[in-house]
């Protein structure tokens, strides 16, 4: 049952940071983004790609995914995304489904429609075992790496948001964009690093994700549902709402699938149609966003 | 001005305009005059119901909703079990198919009046995807993947054959879209669709007049919903056939952007877009079969950036005498 | 003892560590034409939310004809009589003024739940409608959509929409806010011909307009009562020229009359 646990958290970090920049995304710019699965998608067929057609060490092959979708997503921000952010959301839901749909057709015509598989470096096979019986905890060390990075992410964006100025700056326009832009911050640069970060993390936590959840051309569409229940559920103004959030989600759905095979899948979105349904801004919120 | 000149002016949107009854004339004629694309009919028609559905949910009360193909979907099971287990008749199984869209509004509907937009978009796609994992999960009654086969269904009014040539199947539905279309006219001009609109420009405003929010709100969804259900009846029926691609996220973005294409909020949008999706489909499938969904992509991102409204101004001008 | 129609007691609402409104006790009575003023941010507009039930009060009670309405649902205490009109239009964009008209009074006579008759085909409510656009002169703009009506009309109707639920306590909220002068006079006749049973509560800035209605006037700075009287007694008073001359405020001309006079 630890062993669940563990997988459980290692799952939801991995939601975590491939949600987070969809979080961001919503509260700041206050965009319902439903391409950002695209984004994780694209950082995990770089990843592939760079493996297995060049060879690239799988470390060096993160780093790579998270520039490559960042630069995609800096790209989108300032042609496309910037146009579309006063639209009503309705506008936006539609306009990101689009691009999701070309997104995932352009990856289905050039890549394939079958899953892709990823040969994971050596030290990171097999798992690392404490305790016995019961108590015995099996933490994969592929799920030890991920839970590792995040956790870092996690510590290092809380620090970036409270230590330095863009942190500043970015938590002033998230609160206010007219009063921050009156204060003189460039809110438009906040906005393009801000979107690219996240887009950067999705790719990042794509890439990781390819050995864990699988990746195909479908994969926006099969894992769009549980970012948007991570930011729903967890509110778009904090990274600790995200976080305890993807979390929870990770650990139900680990636990759902193995004690109630049966009804295993859809427990995550009962769970979230209780949650909204007590709190209807989510849990984190702390304020009501139209 | 006299009481009467002013009540002839409030009166004069729910008026047939000319161009009304010219369309649906032109429509009546084509299954006579093409009978050889009844089967095609059918499908404009059963989609029609289903985007006018959506219309009352997205285009009058407002709420944005990636999960409607959850009442399509549950009435076209509906009325198939209903059909296979208890009888044969097509008009009791619409029924069926209607109630039973309308019970799953009802009983979804206090999620969706409460929340911001992204709450609400999570909740309808969230009740669509527990309805898919359980018709998924339950497939001795509902087939699973392979979807409820071998439903038949009897002679429409005890005297009409559903046969392959689909000539029963496109008077049918088109019929029940006319019938449906005639009522939800009457609706959305009387005093409740008129406040449906007032919610959309002012909710604040709304209840400050005393009128209540959510109840709006709610009647409206399930009457949305129950069309639906309606609609996903008579897929159902004239397919002998239902599964699992009718709850499924396509039918929801699908009918979405055949309202979008059409024009929300003016009803006859529904109609327009559901032929312009149908013919959009096929012209685009025969030329790249699979990527489809690229084009309807590329399509969705023009026409959000050029402005949803440019489709949206002139229909406004007919129903209330003044431009969005 | 003089009917009281609206009261409250001792109402106390704080956010976080500001407190809009302090112990504010004003009972309104029955036909009053009572105004509310005070300087920006007096916490005026905080008050009628409170009483609209938009805002939960901190502490205190609202009472409304001898009930407690403290927390009463808004919807439900419009339905009671207690009606407002807002600072800044609210309005329906893209219905008419007939129309809206219509529905307010639909909504009044409990027939806007109806659903298969078009609106308009009651004969009595087209009656009283066109009643109301006469009253509040938009007989020439019945039917173009609000969205391109002239500001001062947009004001005019938010008051007729007010008035066509037939109150017991009218809350206008700055009525003459931001309309131009050649129709303001519109406004002034308007709210000057309110029906005598109607208790009507004022909040203004133009000091015309209140000295000219109101019988009654409550001075309210930081969000607590300073002081309450006729208008002669306020006009008189110290303590109002002391808060008032501090700030820039356009026709006060009783206080400038004071001024002049030592």
């Amino acid at each position: 049952m630890l062993t669940l646990l563990f997988d459980g958290v290692a799952y939801g970090m991995l939601l975590f940071v491939l949600s987070l920049g969809l979080a961001v995304t919503m509260g700041l710019m206050n965009f319902i983004n439903l391409a950002h699965g695209s984004f994780a998608m694209a950082g995990g067929y770089v990843l592939v790609v760079l493996m297995q057609k060049h060879g690239w060490p799988f470390l060096a092959c993160l780093p790579a995914a998270f520039i490559v979708t960042a630069l995609i997503g800096a790209a989108l921000e300032r042609t496309l995304y910037r146009p579309m952010y006063s639209k009503p959301h309705l506008d936006q839901v539609l306009f990101s489904i689009g691009l999701s749909f070309m997104a995932v057709a352009a990856v289905d015509y050039v890549m394939g429609s079958s899953q892709v598989n990823v040969q994971t470096p050596q030290w990171l096979q097999g798992r690392i075992e404490i305790g016995a019986g019961d108590t015995l905890l099996g933490m994969g060390r592929y799920r030890l790496f991920i839970v590792v990075v995040c956790v870092g992410l996690a510590l290092g964006l809380q620090a970036i948001l409270s230590g330095t100025r863009f942190g500043s700056r970015l938590r002033a326009a998230v609160d206010d964009p007219r009063v921050a832009a009156g204060l003189g911050i460039p809110v438009n640069r906040v906005f393009l690093l801000t979107f690219a970060f996240g887009s950067g993390l999705a790719g990042l936590g794509g890439a990781l994700g390819v050995d864990v959840l699988g990746l195909d051309p479908s994969f926006p569409f099969k894992f769009m549902v549980y970012f948007l229940i991570v930011c729903a559920v967890g509110g778009t103004s904090s990274i600790t709402g995200p976080l305890v959030a993807a979390l929870v989600l990770g650990i139900a759905d680990v636990f759902g699938k193995y004690y109630v095979p049966k009804l295993g899948g859809f427990i995550v979105y009962v769970l979230m149609i209780a949650i909204l349904l007590w709190r209807p801004q989510g849990l984190f919120s702390r304020e009501s966003r139209k | 001005m006299s009481g009467g000149d002013l009540q002839a002016r409030l009166l004069a949107p729910s008026r047939w305009r000319k161009w009304e009854i010219a369309l649906w004339a032109a429509i009546w004629v084509t299954p006579f005059a093409v009978p050889q694309h009844a089967a095609l009919i059918n499908e404009i028609a059963i989609l029609a119901l289903f985007a006018v559905s959506l219309d009352i949910v997205l285009g009058y009360a407002g709420i944005v909703s990636l999960g409607h193909a959850a009442f399509f979907g549950s009435g076209a099971y509906a009325a198939a079990l209903f059909a296979k287990h208890v009888m044969p008749d097509p008009l009791v199984g619409l029924v069926v198919g209607t109630v039973v869209g309308a019970l799953l509004g009802v009983t979804t509907s206090p999620m969706i009046v409460r929340g911001t937009d992204l709450t609400r978009l999570m909740v309808t796609m969230g009740v669509a995807l527990v309805l898919l994992e359980l018709a998924n999960k339950f497939d001795n009654v509902t087939g699973g993947a392979d979807g409820l086969q071998g439903v038949v269904i009897g002679p429409l009014l005890g005297m009409f054959e559903f046969d392959l040539g689909a000539r029963t199947a496109s008077f049918y539905s088109l019929t029940v879209l006319f019938l449906v279309f005639l009522v939800l006219r009457r609706v959305v001009h009387s005093p409740f669709g008129v406040s449906l609109q007032a919610l959309r420009d002012n909710r604040l405003r709304l209840s400050s007049l005393g009128m209540s929010i959510q109840g709006r709100l709610a009647v409206a969804y399930t009457l949305g919903a129950a069309v639906a259900g309606a609609a996903g009846a008579l897929l159902a029926q004239t397919t002998g056939f239902a599964s699992l691609d009718g709850l499924d996220f396509h039918r929801s973005a699908d009918v979405m952007l055949a309202l979008v294409i059409g024009g929300a909020g003016w009803l006859w949008g529904g109609l327009a877009g559901a032929i312009a999706f149908k013919v959009m489909h096929d012209v685009i499938s025969a030329f790249t079969p699979q990527y489809w969904t690229f084009w309807i992509g590329l399509f969705l991102v023009i026409l959000m950036l050029v402005g949803r409204e440019k489709l949206f101004s002139p229909r406004t001008w007919f129903k209330n005498g003044g431009a969005k | 003892m003089t009917d009281v129609v609206l009261q409250t007691r001792s109402l106390v609402k704080r956010f976080g560590g500001i407190t809009a409104t302090q112990d504010v006790t004003l009972a309104i009575t029955r036909g009053a034409r009572h105004a509310l003023i005070g300087p920006n941010g007096a916490g005026k507009t905080t008050l009628i939310n409170q009483l609209t039930g938009v805002l939960d009060p901190t502490s205190g009670r609202i009472e409304l004809e001898g009930r407690d309405i403290t927390d009463l649902a808004p919807h439900k205490r419009v339905a009671l009589g207690l009606v407002r009109t807002f600072q800044i239009n609210q309005l329906f964009s893209t219905l008419t003024p007939a129309q809206s008209l219509t529905l307010a009074v639909s909504n009044r006579r409990e027939a806007a739940g109806r659903w298969w008759l078009p609106l308009g085909s009651d004969a009595g409510i087209v009656a009283e409608v066109e009643q109301l656009l006469v009253q509040f002169r938009l007989q020439d703009h019945a039917d173009r959509v609000t969205r391109e009506l002239p500001y001062g009309k947009r004001r005019l109707l938010e008051i007729a929409l007010a008035v066509a639920l037939k109150p017991r306590v009218l809350l206008l909220d700055e009525p003459a806010a931001g309309v131009p002068a050649a129709e303001r006079q519109d406004i002034l006749d308007t709210v000057a011909a309110l029906p005598a049973d109607v208790s009507v509560v004022l909040i203004e800035h133009d000091m015309d307009l209140v000295f000219t209605f109101a019988t009654r006037i409550t001075v309210l700075v930081n969000g607590a009562m300073l002081t309450e009287g006729t208008p002669a007694e306020i006009a008189a008073s110290d303590e109002v020229r002391a808060v008032y001359l501090g700030s820039s405020l356009a026709g006060t001309r009783h206080a400038s009359t004071e001024a002049e006079h030592g």
